[in-house]
């Protein structure tokens, strides 16, 4: 039983994140690879305008063609859609997913701690832990809505279960992955518990963390998105639920774009935290 | 007493054992307590006992059209669908960008640009392009499950000994012949480790899909079930696809393990 959310993490970790990471090539400007990839792109974006515009083959109401597209980004840009501009409604999910996200950090990455350095405290909790784990973040969504109705409280609810699962469990992993030479090396040389704890397991623990954190971010968009489709005020779900309803293929373009963008960018954020923070391992 | 045992000896299993027990009794006791004493009002959280009762009631009895279980056969039919589509052009695109270095440079573009769009913000144009039935929660299912697919089989085709399909190519071998017989035994292991992160996310995907468009299936029962403002039911409705999920990842699991017996260089 001990053995299984390790598993679990590490395959994860290393599946979701392998693209990522070791997947692709290093990209150098002007390199063979870098041309063939714009060239590559370029391509698309001219297909995209060959099918739509052009000849026609793929009409308005299934697929927008470019001029559409930058008409609804400019429409929400300036004069809003859904009850906000583009800008206020991403800031609205962007803050959801922040709140949601800390409150997941803070909650989470004590208990896997707590959980990773006591068997004690790890066999009374995992009974818990156990049956809510499999349960996907997005089959939290209705509670949520018929406990706090359709408003930001239970989208910050949906985020933190999302969230809380992966940095449990990596935090947990993590504890247990840090190497036990150094831990009695350090009890050795008289190190308390209280040191112990913030000079050998923290940091040992830290880029397991790290990648529990990357796992909680995405789930936490995926999940927000999800969250404003099935029903929202506002936000970007939003906007995406609006223009399907009124049948704008442009605007459920420009929200899909602007939806991928944060998720990245979000990403990117954590990825410069964790070099801050682990600078040893780079 | 040092508080940390992760370094000391571990308490002994028996213990163990018996303060996982108490921590399950602690909550489900005090989860049933909470409704039981009134603290809680069981139209907010129904006891632990309601909700069994009541997945029990809607096996038989039909909720929102069907009965659980032909909700859930729908659920798993559209899974089935969307999973074996993801891999089956996920798999083989994967060991050809493995293989074939200009593929790659081609595809990686593109597939990185897409893969940041979260598979749920497909709903609406997989509705709009293949309605809400099945072919609109498929091609969610699809956008969920295909990425973990193309991964694994190209990190798996890069593993394999440049020399075997060297040997290979000089021995006669087509390129076809090379992808099956060669790549493919090479890149199973890391194949199925794909396969199954691949189905965790489509089945949640397939969750997502259908609490927003669809007509049937057990994401539809939860959110019916929200509309009419029954706890009981939407619990019910989570603890059946966590358990779902949680089958389907220990099959996966054994198959991951049996390949890995068979095939695996580890």
């Amino acid at each position: 039983m001990h053995g299984l959310p390790a598993a679990q993490a590490v395959s994860d970790g290393a599946g979701r994140s392998a693209a990522g990471r070791n997947g692709p090539r290093l990209l150098v400007a002007g390199s063979r690879r870098f041309r063939i990839g714009i060239a590559s792109l370029a391509g698309t974006l001219a297909l995209w305008w060959l099918l739509t515009s052009l000849t026609g083959l793929i009409g308005p109401h299934r697929f927008p063609a470019p001029a559409e597209f930058w008409a609804a980004f400019v429409q929400i840009a300036v004069d809003g859609y859904a009850g906000g501009t583009l800008l206020t409604q991403a800031w609205h999910s962007t803050r959801l997913v922040i709140m949601g996200f800390l409150v997941a950090i803070a909650t989470g990455v004590p208990l896997g701690l707590v959980m990773g350095i006591s068997h004690r405290a790890e066999a009374l909790l995992n009974p818990a832990f156990l049956l809510v784990r499999p349960i996907p973040p997005l089959a939290w969504i209705p509670l949520a809505i018929v406990w706090l109705g359709l408003g930001d409280a239970a989208k910050i609810l949906v985020i933190w279960f999302a969230a809380f699962v992966p940095s449990v469990i990596n935090t947990w992993t993590g504890v247990r992955s840090v190497d036990r030479t150094l831990i009695e090396a350090a009890r050795v040389h008289g190190a308390s518990e209280l040191r112990l704890l913030r000079e050998v397991v923290i940091p040992g623990s830290l880029p397991m963390m790290f990648t529990g954190l990357r796992l909680s971010l995405q789930a936490s968009w995926t999940t927000l998105v999800a969250a404003e489709l099935v029903g929202a005020f506002f936000g970007l779900g939003r906007v995406l639920d609006a223009a399907y309803r009124d049948i704008n293929p442009p605007m459920i373009a420009v929200a899909m774009l602007a939806v991928g963008v944060l998720g990245a960018l979000t990403t990117r954020l954590v990825a410069v935290a964790e070099r801050r923070l682990t600078p040893w391992r780079s | 007493m040092a508080f940390m045992t992760i370094a000391g000896r571990a308490p002994h299993p028996r213990a163990l054992l018996l303060l996982s027990f108490a921590g399950a009794v602690l909550f489900f006791g005090g989860w049933h307590l909470l409704v039981a004493t009134g603290a809680v009002s069981a139209q907010t959280l129904p006891s632990p006992v309601t909700v069994l009762a009541t997945a029990w009631r809607l096996a038989f009895e039909p909720f929102a059209g069907h009965t659980l279980l032909e909700h859930i056969l729908a659920s798993l039919g559209r899974f089935a669908m969307g999973f074996l589509l993801a891999a089956a052009i996920g798999v083989p695109l994967g060991l050809a960008m493995g293989r074939f270095p200009l593929l790659d440079d081609i595809v990686s573009p593109i597939f990185e640009a897409l893969r940041f769009i979260a598979p749920l913000a497909w709903v609406p144009f997989a509705a709009l392009w293949f309605g809400t039935g099945i072919g609109g929660p498929v091609m969610v299912i699809f956008a969920g499950a295909f990425p973990p697919c193309l991964i694994n089989a190209y990190r798996g085709a890069k593993l394999v000994e440049l020399r075997l399909v060297e040997a290979a190519q000089t021995l006669g071998a087509g390129g076809l012949r090379i992808m099956a017989e060669v790549l493919l035994p090479g890149a199973l292991p890391s194949i199925v480790a794909g396969l199954r992160v691949s189905a965790g996310l489509a089945w949640q995907s397939l969750v997502g899909a259908e609490l927003i468009v669809a007509s049937a299936g057990i994401g539809y029962v939860m959110v019916q079930a929200q509309s009419n403002l029954a706890p009981a039911i939407v619990m019910a409705g989570m603890l059946s696809v966590g358990a779902i999920g949680l089958a389907i990842d220990v099959a996966l699991r054994r198959a991951e393990r049996l390949v890995r017996a068979r095939w695996g260089q580890t």
